[in-house]
């Protein structure tokens, strides 16, 4: 059923293309890559996910789309961000004001820091409405009552008077859905917008993400490091490491059969429900290095320790079968 | 059986609500409402629920960080429900804990060494040249190098804090350590490195372990035992391999539901529940989860007794006819 839905995803339209993305961030130790050269593209109706470690450029990844870098260290280096018809990297902040909640919904990790504490829901939800709809302050009430039906909050003309402490995480982060789906966007965002929930809560707020999105027909970046997750939600997979994607193939393919030592790796560490429960899991040896001392060549080379030529060049980014895009370092992937 | 290490019987802890002009205390939190547990020597029980079930409560009750209004907790022979804190020192040589968040439950101006050489200092042992070795042992034994010891706890990676706490928690040989979701904040990779150590010193120590967590698959990888938590009840409770296989409450199967599988196209019956844990401040008076399904015949349960009944060898579940098959009702109710 997935592949179907997949095939028929490959004729929609390209609505976001990231080409050769650099991000970096001036520090003490010089200006440093976070984001190394990444590039993907998102269709319309399609989910991407974006997996990897803290520390793997996954999040700088996304602000860099939306242009919410911390400033003024972060910036974007090089190359290109095409969405719809226009280049994000050279659109300038009243641009960007423009696309940022209307085109683009953007669903943070916690609800608490991406509301305002001291305004009530109803009041954030009518911004986001009066910012970029021609719409009069009752109309945006309305409309902002729907869209917490929507999300399915209950009794949604009383909530819209609450604050957000008022309410627990698993409302909160409704009231962010409801937000960043309010203007209808093209393109959602979503940086691990379960993580902080329980299981039970996780399913409902999944599932009101891809409803909301087939409703809109929007395309949707899910950046996650939960391989559970994914596996249920997306249709394509970048793997993440080191700041730059070791890994890129179709869900079942990337689940069925990975090819990098990395994805490999981390589909492997995972507790399932049927591993033998009090035996040793698989790990992944050493950590990720600091953005300071990566190397040139291949990351997972270096945090393996392996000695050699890999870690000099920097490996090629090959299409190893069909739509299955892998980071060809000879060390990390068998059979090349 | 032999004797348990760690007895709970029946233990109820409850935090006064205040409120009104007068700070009168107008209503409590029975975030722990009657419970009762055991875990035998090299035992590991594992406690889900969701967040605000009580799980956390439970183990701080059980080291007596909070204090219970009923019930008794024995630990090792001992009656500690209401000892002093100077009678209770002692003991916590035998008792330990292990937090969330490592970041936060180490103090960030010790240095590494302080914070691993306090546990002997309290208790009054060996001579400052003695300590050094233990310390320096600990780190080797969790797997951190000895230059670690001059270091502060910001210097470190979620994972190695991580470790820091566990050493810190076996630093003077325990025979229980209760883990409140030790490995929830870190990265998967990470947390199979963490869960095989706890593995490898639960069997080289003999530790008994209380694992609490909200990751079933996780729980179900570690634990002997699994209790589930609802409201401050425990509602069901067997060998981590039975419940999964065989899960008889309806709670128990709408969690184990939820998880997400790392396994696309995977076809599964989610039970997607409606709403939050209901506050447990003036809980329902009847099954608080028929309560919460709106389940027919939640007001047969009302005034019920739904205590724990041992519906096959080892698997105990609460007799409760809103979340049970027919059959396992009745066969509850054939039970003493």
């Amino acid at each position: 059923m997935r592949i179907e839905s997949t095939k028929e995803v490959r004729v929609s339209e390209t609505l976001l293309k990231v080409d050769r993305l650099i991000t970096a961030f001036d520090t003490d130790a010089g200006l440093l890559r976070a984001v190394d050269e990444v590039s993907f593209e998102v269709r319309r109706g399609q989910t991407l996910g974006i997996v990897g470690e803290s520390g793997c450029g996954k999040s700088v990844t996304a602000m860099s789309i939306v242009k919410l870098l911390p400033q003024p260290s972060g910036r974007i280096l090089d190359g290109s961000i095409r969405f719809k018809d226009r280049d994000l990297v050279h659109a300038s902040g009243a641009e960007m004001r423009k696309i940022r909640g209307n085109e683009i919904g953007v669903i943070f990790q916690e609800p608490m820091t991406a509301l305002n504490p001291s305004h009530t829901i109803g009041k954030q939800l009518c911004e986001c409405f009066l910012l970029h709809k021609p719409m009069s302050r009752k109309e945006a009430w309305q409309a902002s009552v729907e869209m917490l039906q929507l999300v399915r909050i209950p009794a949604p003309e009383q909530r819209m008077h609450d604050y957000p402490h008022q309410l627990s995480g698993g409302m909160r982060q409704r009231i962010v859905i409801a937000l960043a789906m309010a203007c209808r966007p093209d393109l959602i965002i979503a940086d691990e917008p379960t993580t902080a929930l329980d299981v039970t809560v996780q399913a409902q707020i999944l599932e009101l993400i891809k409803e909301q999105q087939q409703a809109l027909n929007s395309a949707m970046i899910l950046i996650t490091h939960d391989l559970g997750v994914i596996a249920e939600t997306c249709d394509e997979v970048v793997v993440m490491y080191g700041g730059r994607v070791v890994e890129k193939a179709p869900v079942e393919e990337i689940f069925r059969a990975p090819r990098h030592a990395y994805t490999k790796g981390l589909l492997a560490s995972m507790p399932h429900l049927d591993t033998p429960p009090k035996t040793m899991l698989p790990v992944i040896p050493g950590m990720v290095e600091s953005l300071q001392n990566f190397v040139r060549g291949c990351r997972f080379c270096q945090r393996l320790q392996r000695q050699g030529t890999s870690t000099l060049e920097r490996p090629a980014f090959v299409e190893i079968s069909p739509h299955h895009w892998v980071e060809a370092c000879p060390l990390c992937v068998d059979s090349l | 059986m032999s004797t348990p290490l760690l007895h709970v019987q029946d233990l109820k802890v409850h935090f006064p609500v205040r409120g009104g002009l007068l700070k009168r205390t107008i209503g409590a939190v029975r975030a722990v409402d009657g419970v009762s547990l055991s875990i035998a020597a090299g035992e590991t029980l594992g406690l889900v629920g969701e967040s605000g079930c009580g799980k956390s409560t439970l183990g701080k009750a059980i080291v007596r960080l909070s204090s219970p209004q009923a019930g008794r907790i024995v630990f090792d022979g001992h009656d500690i429900t209401h000892a002093s804190q100077a009678k209770i020192r002692p003991l916590r040589r035998d008792l330990q804990m292990i937090f969330q968040d490592p970041s936060e439950s180490l103090n960030s101006r010790q240095s590494v060494r302080s914070i691993l050489e306090e546990p002997f200092i309290v208790h009054g042992l060996g001579t400052p040249r003695e300590r050094q070795q233990w310390v320096n042992e600990l780190l080797e034994r969790v797997g951190l190098p000895s230059a670690s010891a001059d270091k502060y706890p910001f210097e470190f990676s979620g994972g190695q804090r991580q470790r820091i706490g566990i050493a810190r928690a076996i630093a003077l040989k325990p025979k229980l350590i209760i883990c409140d979701e030790p490995v929830s904040a870190l990265d998967v990779s990470v947390q199979s490195q963490v869960l095989n150590l706890m593995l490898e010193l639960q069997q080289e120590m003999g530790l008994s372990y209380l694992f609490i967590a909200h990751d079933l698959a996780v729980v179900k990888h570690i634990s002997d035992r699994i209790a589930v938590m609802y409201l401050g009840k425990i509602v069901e409770l067997a060998s981590s391999e039975e419940l999964y296989r065989n899960p008889r409450h309806a709670y128990t199967k709408a969690l184990l539901s939820a998880i997400p599988v790392a396994r696309p196209g995977h076809q599964k019956q989610r039970i997607l529940l409606e709403g939050d844990v209901p506050s447990p401040i003036n809980p329902p008076a009847g099954s608080a989860f028929g309560h919460r399904i709106n389940h027919p015949r939640y007001a047969e349960t009302m005034g019920m007794d739904l205590s724990l009944k041992e519906i096959a060898p080892d698997h105990w579940v609460a007799a409760d006819p809103c979340c049970l098959s027919e059959e396992d009702y009745a066969l509850c109710q054939s039970l003493p």
